[in-house]
């Protein structure tokens, strides 16, 4: 069999990064894609119409995003690890049905490859205003992961992680992407697939009398039946109880499934949470930065620290659940923390939010051009 | 020659009639009358009695002329009726 | 009677599900009925069958069979479908919705998915309204019709959704009333077992809204007008098939032969991986 007919295509590559992030999701085991073309994460799609076919999985181009999204649903439910890659506009649109995974506790990735915008914005340049929407995006209470990657190489890692963290949670992953990142070409490496760590979801250790379909574990997560298995149960979007019979009149079932969906992520929060500290044991000016942006940040950090400034930088790769403790913790080191973004003030909010007394200084680039390391290194001179 | 027409069928006598027995569930009638109205050979009324819906469930006025065409079976919303051929070995 | 009376079709219940909401006269558990004597009678091994519904009353139906069901956003069971079909084709998946959900909010969905000619029987239970909110204007909605948001007259033209599901592409399409049990039962049949993508209408009474705001205020009212109105002529032209008051045409308007979505991915998966194992690209 030839080379590409190997899921995991093991060996050093020049790659760009939307493609990465698709060879990602393969090695995770995804084999099943629904999407739509937009700019900049069509790439992804095109990548998975290619390889999809090849690996024995299955690649649609859908009519529209909440199409994508509602199939991507269908296929996790049916038992096949499943992904959907978009940008702002489309992932506006996903939002009602990432809800709806929230509540039917669906896993799943979704790569947004984030763009300028509100609206149509600029399709085919870097932007990092959806942050907030993928924490907030669809109506009600509920909790996502989103991972946040800064490289190609990062791209194909995190995909994998997105996807062993959704089957581990039950929980729709978000891979937020910026266009800088989705688009460039970078060396990357692929592991063998024996060193690629793949994670299954639970599945019910009880019969089909007995199983719950809602009804979690310790670590408050349900083991999941899928259709097909014999299990016959029944999965809404209304509020629900343990076996999935709606109750949308039941005060405490409302809270409970709630409750419960929010505390899966949250009390789980410290093995979730991934962060990259550079520089930081003596650093006073931490630099709290993600994606594109850590890269220009982490050269003005290393360029600061050869002119003598005590600098640091604080890199998430986890934004959601957003770190709260770590950054407390560089708040009472620091004597202020610059937060370069390329919006008009998300992240910062969160970071001004658990700092409090620290001054926080926000650094802002609109426009769809990643910041330079100059524009980081004078922002940190002038603090 | 005038046509004569038998009504009935020659071999009425060894042709035996399938014999129902009607089963209602009478709590999950909810009294919409589909069954009572569109029963072929009106062996169905609404009866005098109400359930724990307060709907009136039909009743069987004559079980001898149900014909067990089912309809009533197969038109109920509410699973709340139907038939089962009796066993009319030993004579219905 | 003494003993336990059991109905014969109570094993294709969800028992803990049971009574539904459906109001008194509506023609949904008539809808319920007939698929799960088509399941019965086919024999389907339950295990292998998905219940998929959309929003609406109609879209309860998923959580009152006992089979794997999932009850979806608005408008979207069909690309929920579409997910699970493809992930898993050896299960039968059927999708059971509303006018509304299917052809309003849903309309691109269904149309797209008759266009590729997906492995997926779609029943349309039409009531001419959304009932579910209290009884607004549909797409199915005839015209002059009063409902809570046209309380001057409808002033928009229906669908003819025979002809909207034969002209994107549909390979099954039928329209029967819950008047016509056994037959909307064999063409349920017919659509489980046929190759590519089939569409029902079935058209049903919605005497607490629809019909009460329309001088039919009870469901045999609405049946009799099924009774009167309707007229079963088999393979007629769905484009003329137009519901008035005066006229219902019921049958089978298509019934085809295509290569479905299934098939012809199956020959490309197929073709991608010998030209693999050819060695070219």
């Amino acid at each position: 069999m030839a080379e590409k007919s190997r899921a995991v295509l093991s060996g050093v590559h020049f790659m760009n990064g939307d493609v990465a992030s698709a060879e990602g999701a393969i090695a995770a085991g995804c084999r099943f894609f629904a999407g739509y073309p937009i700019t900049p994460a069509t790439e992804v799609a095109e990548r998975m119409a290619q390889r999809m076919p090849e690996v024995g999985g299955v690649c649609i181009q859908m009519e529209d995003e909440l199409g994508s999204m509602a199939a991507v649903i269908g296929a996790s439910y049916a038992g096949v690890k499943a992904m959907t890659a978009t940008s702002g506009p489309g992932f506006s649109l996903m939002q009602e049905n990432i809800g709806l995974a929230a509540m039917t506790e669906t896993p799943c990735v979704i790569v947004n490859v984030m763009r300028g915008g509100p609206s149509s914005g600029q399709p085919t340049m870097a932007g990092q205003q959806d942050v907030m929407q993928a924490k907030w995006g669809a109506h009600g209470d509920y909790e996502i992961i989103a991972l946040v990657p800064s490289s190609v190489q990062e791209m194909f890692d995190l995909t994998i992680e997105a996807f062993n963290l959704s089957e581990t949670y039950r929980v729709p992953v978000i891979v937020l992407a910026d266009e800088v990142v989705g688009h460039m070409s970078e060396r990357i490496v692929i592991p063998t697939p024996d060193k690629i760590r793949v994670i299954n979801r639970k599945k019910p250790q009880v019969s089909p009398e007995e199983y719950l379909p809602f009804k979690p574990d310790e670590d408050l997560v349900p083991p999941m039946a899928c259709f097909g298995e014999g299990y016959r149960f029944y999965a809404t979007g209304l509020t629900h109880d343990e076996m999935g019979r709606p109750r949308t009149s039941s005060p405490k079932a409302q809270q409970r499934i709630v409750q419960r969906i929010c505390d899966k992520i949250r009390k789980n929060a410290d093995k979730i949470i991934m962060t990259k500290e550079t520089m930081l044991e003596d650093a006073e000016i931490v630099v709290v930065a993600y994606g594109i942006t850590a890269r220009s940040a982490l050269s003005a950090v290393r360029k600061a620290r050869e002119m003598g400034i005590k600098a640091g930088l604080f890199r998430l790769v986890t934004l959601w659940p957003f770190p709260d403790r770590l950054i407390w913790k560089v708040a009472e080191q620091a004597h202020s923390i610059l937060v370069p973004e390329m919006n008009c003030g998300q992240i910062v909010r969160e970071v001004e939010r658990v700092a409090k007394k620290t001054p926080v200084i926000f650094l802002p680039k609109l426009g769809g051009e990643p910041h330079r390391p100059a524009e980081i290194l004078e922002a940190i001179r002038r603090t | 020659m005038p046509l004569r027409i038998w009504r009935k069928p020659l071999d009425a006598d060894k042709v035996k009639l399938p014999r129902a027995e009607i089963h209602i569930i009478k709590d999950r009638c909810k009294g919409c009358g589909f069954c009572i109205e569109l029963c072929p050979r009106d062996v169905l009324e609404f009866s005098e009695e109400l359930n724990e819906r307060g709907a009136h469930p039909p009743k069987v006025t004559d079980e001898s002329r149900c014909a067990l065409c089912s309809f009533c079976q197969a038109v109920c919303p509410d699973f709340a009726i139907f038939t089962v051929e009796k066993d009319c070995a030993g004579g219905c | 009677m003494s003993e336990e009376l059991v109905h014969p079709l109570e094993g294709y219940l969800r028992r803990w599900m049971i009574p539904h909401i459906w109001c008194e006269g509506c023609g949904n558990g008539i809808i319920l009925n007939c698929f799960i004597t088509a399941l019965n009678e086919l024999k389907l091994d339950p295990n292998k069958v998905v219940v998929v519904s959309g929003i609406g009353c109609i879209g309860r139906i998923s959580g009152y069979t006992n089979t794997d069901s999932y009850h979806t956003t608005h408008g979207r069971a069909i690309a929920f479908a579409t997910g699970v079909k493809l992930a898993k084709p050896e299960l039968k998946v059927v999708v059971i919705s509303g006018d509304g959900d299917l052809f309003a909010i849903g309309g691109n969905h269904f149309i797209h998915a008759a266009r590729r000619n997906l492995d997926i029987p779609v029943i349309c239970a039409n009531n001419f309204n959304y009932g579910m909110t209290g009884g607004q204007y549909g797409p199915t909605t005839p015209l002059d019709a009063w409902t809570t948001t046209t309380p001057h007259g409808n002033v928009e033209h229906p669908f003819n959704l025979v002809h909207l599901a034969a002209a994107s592409g549909a390979v099954y399409v039928a329209r029967w009333t819950t008047l016509h049990v056994r037959r909307l039962t064999e063409s349920i049949k017919r659509a489980l077992q046929k190759e590519g993508f089939s569409f029902i209408e079935v058209i049903t009474p919605c005497p607490e809204l629809y019909g009460r705001y329309n001088k039919m205020r009870t469901g045999v009212d609405m049946m009799n007008w099924f009774k009167q109105a309707s007229e079963i002529q088999h393979y007629s032209d769905p484009a003329k098939a137009e519901i008035t008051p005066e006229k219902i045409l019921v049958g089978e308007f298509i019934d085809m032969e295509k290569p479905s979505y299934g098939r012809l991915l199956r020959e490309m998966v197929a073709q991608a991986q010998r030209k693999m194992g050819e060695g070219n690209r």
